[in-house]
């Protein structure tokens, strides 16, 4: 033991958190983590929220950091506590959320003895993290605390696991202040000035230029934002944004088209297949967003900004890589496009606006919605009243989703007009994100309006965090789009499978009112469109938890929808278009 | 059109010698799809801190562009070099050989393990330990002739590499 050491293992971490900033944990304890929480429970620095499942903490701590940019904490017991968290630590790597989560381990004389309650953690979350530790030695414990907050937030944000024998944070341990940087792992935040240049050349020569941008720029803070709003108004240019992007560049623009990809706008996905210059910024030319790689947008030099140089040419192959942060590239993209002598070609970009313009005119995402008292409810619909009756409060607004249909309704009808307040899990699609991130992010802002936006088959994977809200009073609003189907399951078989809904039928669901109440929160339902208004002026004015189930038409579909194997300029409209989704290929049918 | 042409590289990996960390390289490899032909790893530093790592790969150039950005983005990594595409480079292996036989083939394997200036490490009335040091071409070629003179088992140790010059990982 070192001799410079008075304070336990516990006091220690807990003291290197403090000056990591820490505010929040998520945890569930447990026998591993006991002299953890023995630490938590004489001091009141730290705030503790005490979840219902270990997937909840990890959601909530990604909600809590993207809604504030900080990093999420989370504090979970040995075995089974660890393996509970592993979904939402892929999560939050898919999605680059800086979150650092600590898990108790055995203590380190019975590692590998299969003792009670071990797992190999560090073994099982390796590919599920940006980096992991094993805290063995005392003197290791505070460096690793801090190494990891760094690891977490720095480059492309992450999760990092802590993994803490019980003898670590019961003996005593020496503390150590943060120290700067890391022996090797330095990200390059600055990019490189020479391709900047070469990304004006090219932008300036466009004539059919688009702006795409995606999680990196909500990543790089609200002013990376800014310096995109900046750019995109100063040139001129469209912009679409990814899933993931959304917020980054206000919705209410002229100059955006809305998100692109598998289900976003006819004007975003022809605007990419048709575009010269391509400008990405922070996305990564994901596979939801490209549709089939060899019909790519193929007449178009592109040009990728990413912080993390294993995104660039993964996918697709671009004509300048550009290694940075996105808000420190837009702000060099910003002042090198002024200061650059030679000017755009601004009657190719009116002749491509017009062209946009006439491809906005088939309004891809129209829906037809009954008025008759008493028909059926469209999920567009309710989507779209949630968002023209939430304009009027003046509460700041977040949405989270879960993932499915009510996911794509969501990113397609409700607009964002600032970074941040949208959050939903794009990149490993985890259904059950949506509640407990949106608890953290009412931690994050007590006063603000919080919605899930779910789908019944979804909340039900988590809903065991309605406790949650219940214990902290989390004003939190559980919209549900209750088509008792696990909808984008059932559109897929549908489309591809001959209508054969194999296990896809939500059957025996609970009723979500008395759920709602034997939850300690408000349930409501609306079955018929003129109830719709109704139940979600009740949902807003209410200061508690509600639960409101909407019930919604079962058969329908998501549209646009670009099939898997299928083109940008293939996309289908749907239903409301007078389109049919025939003609999806072989090839296609073995993607997701 | 994407090029599909493979290619072999030899990259040499330096990382923080901590514990888990040829787990992490191994896995990126299995987990992301990517071949190993041949890995060593060994300390190459007098305190032990810090360990190089030669992994033989092949791929086409944008595998083998995404191999190295993947590696590079490993916390523990200090410097990838891809010492296929930086320079000339010396690139070596050694094997040992066990060769049972008697009579003719006998005296065949030796003198063509004489012919390769491979070393006899051990010998019994009945076999041979060679030990053969070189370039994984000269070894395989070895190995083919031996094959057919009683080789019965083969111990390799992958390739190490280095560059050529002053230059350095």
């Amino acid at each position: 033991m070192p001799a410079d050491a008075t304070q336990s293992g516990a006091e220690v971490l807990l003291r290197a958190l403090k000056d990591q900033g820490v505010e929040v944990i998520f945890g569930y304890p447990g026998g591993a983590v006991l002299p953890i929480y023995d630490a938590l429970f004489q001091q009141n620095a730290i705030r503790h929220i005490l979840v219902r499942h270990e997937q909840g903490a990890v959601h909530a701590a990604e909600g809590y950091a993207r809604s504030t940019g900080k990093v999420g904490v989370v504090l979970v017991t040995s075995g089974p506590g660890a393996t509970n968290a592993v979904t939402g630590l892929t999560d939050a790597l898919m999605d680059s959320i800086p979150v650092v989560c600590l898990t108790g381990q055995v203590p380190t004389h019975l590692i590998g003895n299969d003792a009670f309650q071990e797992a190999d953690t560090t073994g099982i979350t390796r590919p599920a993290t940006k980096h992991n530790y094993l805290v063995k030695r005392p003197e290791d414990l505070a460096r690793s605390v801090h190494e990891a907050f760094y690891v977490a937030r720095s480059g492309r944000p992450g999760p990092v696991v802590i993994d803490l024998p019980k003898d670590i944070v019961i003996g005593k341990a020496p503390y150590v202040p943060p120290a700067s940087g890391h022996p090797s792992y330095r990200p390059q935040t600055e990019p490189d000035h020479g391709q900047i240049a070469k990304a004006v050349a090219l932008l300036k020569q466009a004539k059919r230029p688009m702006v795409y941008t995606g999680g990196g720029v909500i990543n790089a803070g609200p002013a990376a934002s800014a310096a995109l709003t900046e750019f995109v108004r100063m040139t001129g240019f469209p912009v679409t944004n990814t899933l993931m992007g959304l917020g980054a560049y206000p919705a209410s623009d002229p100059q955006f088209l809305g998100m692109l990809g598998m289900h976003g706008t006819y004007e975003a996905n022809l605007a990419m297949h048709g575009c010269d210059v391509l400008l990405n910024i922070g996305a990564r030319f994901d596979d939801r967003v490209t549709g089939r790689l060899n019909a790519f947008s193929q007449g178009s030099h592109k040009i990728h900004v990413d912080i993390d140089p294993s995104s660039i040419n993964k996918n697709v192959p671009v004509d300048v890589a550009i290694v940075g942060d996105a808000g420190r590239t837009l702000a060099a993209l910003v002042s090198a496009w002024k200061a650059d002598a030679n000017t755009p070609d601004t009657q190719a970009l009116t002749a491509w606006w017009r062209q946009i313009d006439a491809w906005r005119e088939r309004d891809s995402l129209k829906f037809v919605q009954d008025m008759t008292p008493g028909a059926i409810i469209k999920p567009q619909y309710a989507i779209q009243r949630l968002y023209e009756l939430t304009r009027s409060v003046s509460q700041e607004i977040f949405i989270t989703t879960e993932v499915g249909q009510h996911q794509m309704w969501a990113a397609q009808h409700f607009r964002f007009e600032q970074p941040n307040r949208w959050m939903t899990s794009g990149g490993l699609g985890t259904m059950g994100y949506g509640l407990p991130a949106a608890m953290g992010v009412q931690i994050a802002h007590p006063e603000a309006l919080v919605i899930d936006i779910a789908g019944e088959a979804s909340v039900l994977m988590n809903i065991q965090e309605m406790g949650t809200l219940a214990q902290y009073r989390l004003p939190v609003k559980v919209f549900i789009l209750n088509n008792q189907y696990m909808g984008m399951v059932r559109q897929w078989q549908e489309l591809l499978h001959g209508g054969r809904y194999s296990e896809s039928y939500s059957a025996a669901l609970p009723d979500f009112v008395k759920l709602a109440e034997s939850f300690h929160a408000v349930g409501l339902r609306a079955e018929k469109v003129e109830q719709v208004d109704d139940v979600i002026r009740e949902m807003l004015a209410c200061d508690r938890a509600v639960i409101a189930d909407i019930a919604v038409d079962p058969k329908e579909n998501c549209f646009p929808m670009i099939p898997s194997g299928a083109a940008h300029n293939e996309m289908i409209l749907g239903e409301d278009h007078g389109e049919s989704a025939a003609g999806i290929t072989d090839e296609g049918l073995v993607l997701v | 059109m994407p090029d599909t042409t493979l290619r072999s590289a030899t990259i040499s990996v330096l990382v923080e010698n901590e514990p888990g960390i040829l787990a992490r390289v191994v896995g990126l490899f299995s987990g992301r799809g990517y071949n190993i032909d041949s890995l060593t790893v060994a300390p190459v530093e007098s305190q032990g801190s810090r360990s190089r790592i030669n992994i033989v790969t092949s791929g086409t150039e944008m595998v083998i562009e995404q191999i190295k950005a993947q590696l590079d983005r490993l916390v523990p990594v200090h410097r990838v070099a891809d010492l296929s595409r930086e320079g000339p480079h010396i690139a070596r292996e050694m094997a040992l050989i066990k060769v049972v036989g008697i009579g003719e083939k006998r005296v065949e394997a030796l003198r063509i393990a004489d012919a390769f200036r491979a070393r006899v490490m051990d010998a019994t009335q009945e076999s041979f330990v060679f030990e053969l040091t070189g370039a994984t071409e000269k070894l395989d070629a070895f190995l083919e002739l031996m094959r057919h003179l009683g080789m019965a088992e083969v111990s390799r140790t992958g390739v190490v590499a280095i560059a050529r010059g002053t230059r350095t990982i």
